[in-house]
């Protein structure tokens, strides 16, 4: 017999989705630098990577960049299947399916800066709503709740800008030929 | 153009949103009666909507209890150290302040109390 050897063809496609993983998986490792406040409070700039493929690509491109960047991200933290894994993913569901309904709203009027601002509220809806049932249930996260939404705010705003720029950005540099 | 008009809509829903969940999260809770108690025995059960003063007994002499529309405190005390005179004023459901040397203490209560029991 000889050994079989299996072959999986690679798409353009795949290199993209997994070029982009890397982007945000890096993203999420410089962020884990930062100190934070609160824990779960954070920038969130791998959002402006999975924002700007949902835009460029697709939702299920976004779908796939966000599942890896969990995988990723879990594996070199040494979180993998730990509660903030777990919480991390419920916040990445909660926020793909905020974006799956809110990428429908008209181009005209609601520009990555909605999207970013619903995501990041879906985001940090989705990780505390697990929270709430399964590690803290009780009234401690209801007192937090004005800063988490808060800060869900205020980084949704400030992604959606710079994915608004960086959008910009790109088309215009594809609009000009050198 | 960063900033479209359903951005802004958006933007504003959220400062909403964040607003009344600070409003609902922290604003909330205001007590409407006081509890007194001595030595564990609740000795005055009275509003909080009209000033009044209490004097309860306790083993190292009396603590006044003073009682102004809202909110309530610990006028005076004998207790060695005065923390709960230093307190201060009480006024959210579940705040209290506890005299322990003279074994008084001063519980606020709202309409949705927010422990079942508490134990000094």
């Amino acid at each position: 017999m000889t050994p079989s050897a299996i072959e999986l063809p690679v798409s353009a496609d795949d290199r993209r989705i997994a070029r982009l993983a890397a982007l945000a998986i890096g993203l999420t490792l410089a962020e884990a630098a930062l100190p934070s406040p609160l824990p779960g409070i954070k920038p969130g700039l791998a959002n402006i990577v999975i924002l700007l493929v949902l835009l460029q690509y697709g939702w299920r491109a976004a779908a796939w960049v966000s599942a890896l960047r969990l995988l990723g991200g879990g594996i070199l933290f040494g979180s993998l299947f730990a509660p903030g894994f777990w919480l991390a993913t419920a916040g990445a569901l909660a926020s793909l399916t905020v974006l799956a309904l809110a990428r429908h709203l008209p181009a005209r009027h609601f520009g990555p800066v909605s999207l970013s601002v619903l995501a990041a509220f879906g985001h940090i809806g989705g990780q505390l709503a697990l929270a709430a049932g399964w590690l803290l249930p009780g009234p401690a996260i209801t007192h937090l709740l004005p800063l988490f939404a808060g800060a869900a705010l205020i980084f949704g705003a400030v992604n959606g800008i710079l994915v608004a720029r960086l959008l910009a950005s790109t088309s215009s540099a594809k609009a000009t030929p050198e | 153009m960063m900033l479209r008009a359903g951005d802004i809509g958006v933007l504003l829903a959220g400062a909403s949103t964040v607003a009344a969940l600070a409003v609902s999260a922290w604003g909330g809770g205001a007590g409407d009666t006081v509890v007194i108690r001595a030595a564990g025995k609740v000795v005055e059960t009275a509003t909080l909507a009209r000033a009044q003063t209490f004097a309860v007994p306790g083993p190292l002499g009396t603590t006044r209890v003073e009682i102004a529309p809202g909110r309530a405190r610990v006028a005076a005390d004998p207790s060695p150290r005065q923390l709960c005179v230093k307190q201060g004023w009480l006024s959210r459901a579940g705040e209290a302040a506890l005299c322990l040397p003279n074994q008084v203490s001063v519980e606020i209560r709202g309409r949705d109390p927010a422990y079942d029991t508490l134990g000094y």
